[in-house]
């Protein structure tokens, strides 16, 4: 008799494997939480006691301290529910969609707080809260693209045809992304252009760069907690919907065996 | 306290504002959390 050897499932199969995600994200969740309060103290300290006023814009330049972290992570969990809209729709992933879900909501309060907190500086800055400018009409379609989607998840009530439905909806909305970044560039706009990532390097005196960086440092590693903290509370969802169709279907088998004749069963009301 | 000049008032509710939305944000996930929790025990299972 030939003996062999136990085969070791691919990384790719280990990490679309619920249970070990649940696993690996218990023990990293605590960690990024603990991490991203410790840089959001700092961040907060250096934008507050350490930030030098702009010379043009005065002390309102503090608002940026939470508008770009914010602008960023409005952006960033879209691009991260796009990459899970591919691998639902084409590997089938079984975390994919539960990303995708989970990514939603988070993203479209990043975007909200980007878009107010741009509004409250905008009206000291500009005159008027808001202007149907490039940059932001394509950052209020985010959002509205946001809302669209949880609402389509909503709608339809089996898990598998709304993730593929929210996957196609999300790759059409992506073509946002790149006009969000570029609108700066493309059109004559009131919203400064690319100040951080453009050619040539940053425009921002390294005393307001460094404070910057640290927020937005702090705001990624609390997004992507938060992000795990959701999956794992969606993955928990879909246990609990497994179960209560198990349960339904256990007690409809009983209740046939123990019905004596169909026409004991009462007739469906108001269909 | 600090002065945060005549824009003070725009600069404070941005930051409550960001402040409310996370607290929502926050909030809202553990209390799904702790929802489907709830459900799961019901079903004899439990998970951290």
């Amino acid at each position: 008799m030939s003996e062999t050897a136990p085969m070791t499932p691919s990384l790719w199969t280990r990490l679309s494997n619920p249970g070990h995600f649940m696993r690996w994200s218990g023990r990293l969740g605590p960690w990024l939480t603990v991490l991203s309060v410790a840089i959001l103290a700092l961040g907060l300290y250096q934008t507050f006691f350490a930030v030098p006023p702009d010379y043009q814009q005065g002390e309102t330049v503090r608002i940026m301290y939470i508008h770009v972290p914010a602008a960023w992570l409005g952006v960033f969990f879209y691009g991260a529910m796009s990459l899970s809209a591919i691998g639902s729709l084409v590997w089938r992933h079984p975390l994919a969609d539960v990303s995708q879900r989970a990514a939603a909501p988070i993203g479209a309060a990043f975007t909200l707080v980007c878009l107010v907190t741009g509004s409250l500086w905008g009206k000291p800055m500009w005159g008027t809260y808001w202007v149907w400018d490039a940059r932001l009409t394509s950052m209020l379609v985010l959002f509205l693209i946001y809302c669209g989607l949880i609402a389509l998840w909503r709608t339809i009530e089996d898990p598998n045809r709304a993730a593929r439905a929210v996957a196609i909806l999300t790759l059409v909305g992506a073509v946002n992304l790149p006009i969000i970044k570029f609108s700066v560039n493309w059109w004559s706009t009131l919203h400064q252009p690319a100040s951080i990532l453009r050619m040539g390097g940053s425009t921002i005196d390294p005393s307001m760069l460094y404070p910057l960086l640290v927020m937005i440092a702090a705001a990624t590693l609390g997004g992507i907690a938060l992000h795990l903290y959701a999956m794992r509370t969606e993955i928990m969802r879909r246990r609990v919907r497994t179960l209560t169709i198990r349960e339904a279907e256990r007690l409809d088998a009983g209740t046939r065996r123990v019905t004596p004749t169909p026409s004991a069963v009462p007739l469906p009301q108001g269909l | 306290m600090f002065d945060l000049g005549p824009h003070g008032g725009f600069i404070l509710s941005a930051y409550a504002f960001t402040a409310l939305i996370m607290v929502g944000l926050v909030g809202n996930a553990l209390r799904d959390r702790a929802a489907q929790r709830r459900a799961l025990r019901r079903f004899g299972e439990d998970r951290r």
